[in-house]
């Protein structure tokens, strides 16, 4: 039934292409220009060899439908016979070699500038996760700042299978929110480090004119430089997993003023957050709080109602884990678990979130166990 | 030449056996193109499903028909079914097919080995695919294996790589089998140099199986070993290096990409010919150009990489490789237009496959040329503009030739002439509707739309409604393919053994059909 409702869904689809497609775009057709200087010449040279490319399949297709045209035998054509030509074997060698040498000039100008990592202002360091990305400043005015940004929960609602939303609420930005966004000041040279915690991801904000691998043991390293305050978004590049499509990437460039007023604000809460950590929390608040943080960073593995997708994703719901020592359970959560899918959570969670997350897995989907506290998971660390 | 016909009375044994036996024990080199072609057009279709829901998910924005892990099992699959099971059996159908009949020999020089190379791959192909129904689904993590996503699949991984190793030996076989007979068992008087494109093609594609399927080899065996045996060559966590699974990879793989493509060149470099009925320009320039798109191949495997994070004289030296590609492939596209050029064309399907041919994957050449750009390719790496790229080569590319090359010699295999109508009304709707299927994925790439996801922003949906509609009528048109094949094999007008006009070469002198056993006696080659 469900089966027959999708097939009539699509059916729909198709005659109503062209009703939801108004706020679409058929005027995307090319690279974007960017915002940073790194974005405006990797644009340029685009173009360059775009044009190289129409120029050479103007002369190549021009000969060969010139050729289609006249050389019929439909029209009394008589074959020639001659099939060699030193002079134009040579010609066509060498004159694509001209043209490949002097697009190789540009490309390896921009191509320096865009490796130069040194004298940034400032570092950020970027971990994949499978599927968040993870944001650490490490050092500037920001240092200490650190957070994890996930698809919207609006969005990540709207993106399940037959969820039936009206995608259009979100314009243009479907897929494209974030929890956390990335924040950057502008004017500022702005170094990336980038690794991951399991997978391969690869960074990738279009407007920043490059994206960059995120790979599990490496660090790699990029940077950018945007002028103008704005909000730049894109999505991970490299096929990561089940939820591959669903990780994206939101940069807010904010003017140095007010970026300072919003790493004031990250500061408050991490301090807040520090000193929640101490004190003893009630069930009740660790069971609300745990049923957001499992939303936000189990339940695309291990399900919603917890009971995963065995046997990659396994239940938790009924876990021997889950339902047993705490010691265990909060060791597999922040270490993760050699081999598969389960990641280490120690640089991923605080204390509170972590804390949360393990009473709600203890005592949600059936299962009943003893209540963790932030300190427990502090003194697991 | 000599009689080609060789049905002595006293040589009983000689036919082919009767019923299904005559297909499983078969050591004729015609059975053996058969079953491979055969295998090759199902192939193509199981993949071409796969296809299907790719672009009926990404039909409309939302999830509609599949989950995102079935979908990246799709596309996975996909590429591995048409890549492994649909392009290169093909072509190695066609080689068993032709190679002998071009140089005038009587069969391939190792017919068990023959036998065993092609029945190898219904097995592997059946572990493949029967990974969809083990716990934890089909492979998933892209053709390209990476780990250590790829070491995240379920039950079916040692499955998977068990299939990719037996299509492997399946290829190594049946390269050595090409080489052993083209430098063997050519007939008195065939020259190196004077044998037919294909051959050559075939010959340099045979040496770029042998040495590159065993490195595929490796790369799966320690993948293998990671999964199981506790060894970490890709873990960084046990000293490993994930990005050195990609270089090996990519050291089989783009000359995989070659291997995919230089058969097709001798193809068109047989049929352009034909018909402008004026014999090929620059031959041993072809020759050459083959040889140097061949060695390039082994050194050009990062611009698969660029995004690693590669140290900065790496991504130069790989850039100005990749860029250099550009010259003997321009010097092979050149000397087709001139093999055209003051020629008496006329344009019958096969010549119509061919045209297509040149015009699309040169098309596929310039996306390959602006990828080629290291810092551009920062921006279209992993996008769709990568997707339109390589499906201009290998769809317009690859497959259009094993079309061209199916009506240009399914005369001469069956003795029919196929229905010329129905011919050409198969490639002007695959034509059309192969470029409204590609051509908007390099606006939707450029856009920002990365590969290989199952769900996008609202502001992509135009160029997926368009380039889904073209997927389903090209997917659609291609059964015209096959009923054309069926009705060629069931009977038509007779073809004559020339068949064509201006064709040329040892095999236009046989019957046709050729009867089982040819070049019996070696025909003279002046």
């Amino acid at each position: 039934m469900r089966k027959l409702r999708e097939l009539a869904g699509l059916a729909s689809a198709f005659l109503g292409a062209t009703v939801t497609t108004a706020q679409a775009d058929y005027g995307l057709l090319n690279m974007r220009v960017g915002v940073t200087e790194t974005s405006k010449s990797v644009y340029e040279l685009h173009m360059i060899i775009f044009w190289v490319c129409c120029a050479i399949g103007v002369v190549v297709f021009g000969a060969m439908i010139w050729s289609m045209i006249h050389h019929r035998k439909s029209k009394g054509a008589v074959a020639a016979q001659f099939h060699e030509s030193t002079t134009m074997e040579i010609l066509w060698t060498v004159v694509p070699i001209v043209i490949l040498v002097s697009m190789a000039i540009p490309a390896t100008t921009t191509l320096l500038a865009m490796e130069d990592t040194s004298n940034a202002d400032m570092t950020i360091k970027v971990t994949g996760l499978q599927w968040k990305w993870k944001y650490d400043y490490v050092d500037g005015e920001a240092a200490g700042v650190s957070f994890v940004s996930s698809l919207h929960p609006k969005h990540n609602e709207a993106r399940l299978l037959g969820a039936d939303v009206d995608l259009s609420q979100f314009g243009d930005q479907y897929l494209l929110d974030v929890d956390n966004p990335l924040v950057i000041p502008t004017g500022q040279k702005v170094r990336f480090l980038l690794t991951a915690a399991d997978v391969i991801h690869a960074w990738w904000v279009p407007d920043l004119g490059w994206k960059k691998d995120a790979i599990p043991g490496f660090v790699n390293e990029a940077w950018t430089k945007v002028d103008e305050p704005g909000v730049y978004r894109g999505q991970c590049a490299e096929l990561c997993g089940k939820d591959h499509g669903f990780m994206p990437i939101v940069v807010i460039a904010k003017a140095p003023e007010d970026y300072a007023k919003w790493v004031s604000e990250q500061q408050a809460s991490i301090a807040a957050a520090n000193a929640s950590a101490d004190r003893e929390w009630t069930m009740d608040e660790l069971m609300a709080k745990g049923e957001q943080v499992y939303t936000t960073s189990c339940a695309a593995c291990h399900q919603a109602n917890g009971q995963g997708l065995p046997p990659t994703f396994p239940a938790i719901a009924g876990s021997a884990i889950a339902t047993g020592e705490p010691d265990a359970h909060i060791g597999l959560v922040l270490n993760g678990k050699a081999g598969t899918a389960m990641a280490a959570y120690r640089d991923v969670l605080n204390d509170v979130d972590l804390a949360a997350v393990l009473t709600y897995q203890r005592n949600a989907f059936g299962n009943s166990a003893s209540a963790i506290q932030p300190a427990a998971v502090k003194a697991a660390r | 030449m000599s009689t080609a016909t060789a049905t002595h009375d006293d040589h009983h044994d000689h036919g082919p056996a009767k019923g299904l036996m005559r297909w499983v024990t078969t050591t004729n080199h015609k059975d053996i193109g058969t079953l491979y072609l055969l295998f090759a057009l199902v192939m193509f279709f199981v993949g071409g499903a796969m296809a299907m829901v790719i672009r009926a998910e990404l039909f409309q924005p939302g999830l509609q028909v599949v989950d995102p892990q079935f979908f990246n099992s799709m596309t996975t699959v996909h590429a591995l079914v048409m890549i492994f099971g649909a392009v290169m059996p093909a072509f190695t159908g066609l080689a068993n097919w032709l190679i002998p009949m071009m140089i005038g020999a009587p069969d391939m020089a190792l017919p068990r080995m023959n036998n065993f190379s092609f029945w190898i791959l219904p097995f592997a192909f059946s572990l493949l695919l029967s990974t969809f129904f083990m716990a934890g689904g089909g492979p998933a993590a892209g053709w390209t294996l990476y780990p250590p996503l790829s070491l995240q699949m379920g039950d079916g991984f040692p499955f998977m790589i068990f299939a990719i190793h037996l299509a492997g030996i399946s290829s190594i076989m049946g390269s050595i089998n090409i080489v052993v007979t083209i430098l063997n068992m050519r007939a008195p008087g065939m020259t190196l140099m004077k044998m037919p494109l294909f051959v050559w093609t075939w010959l340099i594609t045979a040496y770029l199986l042998i040495a590159t399927m065993p490195v595929l080899a490796g790369a799966v065996t320690m993948l293998l070993t990671d999964k199981f045996a506790g060894t970490s060559f890709f873990s960084a966590a046990g000293g490993g290096d994930p990005v050195m699974y990609q270089h090996i990879f990519w050291f089989f793989g783009h000359p995989e990409v070659y291997i995919l493509i230089l058969p097709a060149f001798g193809i068109i470099s047989a049929i352009v010919p034909t018909f402008a009925r004026k014999p090929l320009f620059g031959y041993s320039s072809m020759v050459y150009a083959t040889a140097s798109i061949a060695f390039l191949s082994f050194i050009v495997w990062a611009h698969h990489m660029f995004t690693v994070g590669m140290p900065v004289v790496g991504e130069l030296f790989f850039m100005y490789a990749t860029m250099m590609i550009a010259v003997p492939t321009g010097v092979k596209v050149f000397n087709w237009v001139s093999t055209m050029w003051k020629g008496a064309m006329t344009f019958e399907t096969p010549m119509l496959f061919a045209v297509g041919f040149i015009m699309m994957f040169t098309i596929g050449g310039f996306s390959g040329l602006m990828l080629a750009i290291a810092p551009a390719d920062f921006q279209y790496h992993d996008t769709y503009f990568v997707v339109a790229h390589f499906h201009y080569v290998l769809v317009t590319g690859a497959i259009y030739s094993i079309m061209a090359a199916t009506y240009y010699w399914l005369p001469k295999w069956t003795g029919n002439m196929y229905d010329e109508k129905l011919g050409k009304l198969h490639f002007w709707i695959s034509t059309v509707s192969v470029n409204v299927l590609f051509f908007p994925q390099h606006f939707l790439g450029l856009a920002g739309m990365p590969r290989r996801i199952p769900d996008y922003s609202v502001q992509f949906t135009d160029w997926n409604v368009v380039s889904s509609i073209g997927g389903f009528v090209f997917g659609v048109s291609q059964l015209m393919f096959v009923w054309i094949i069926v009705k060629a094999i069931r009977g038509g007008e007779k073809a004559s053994d020339q068949v064509w006009e201006g064709a040329d070469g040892l095999e236009w002198t046989l019957p046709s059909p050729p009867p089982y056993h040819t070049f019996t006696e070696a025909p003279q080659v002046k």
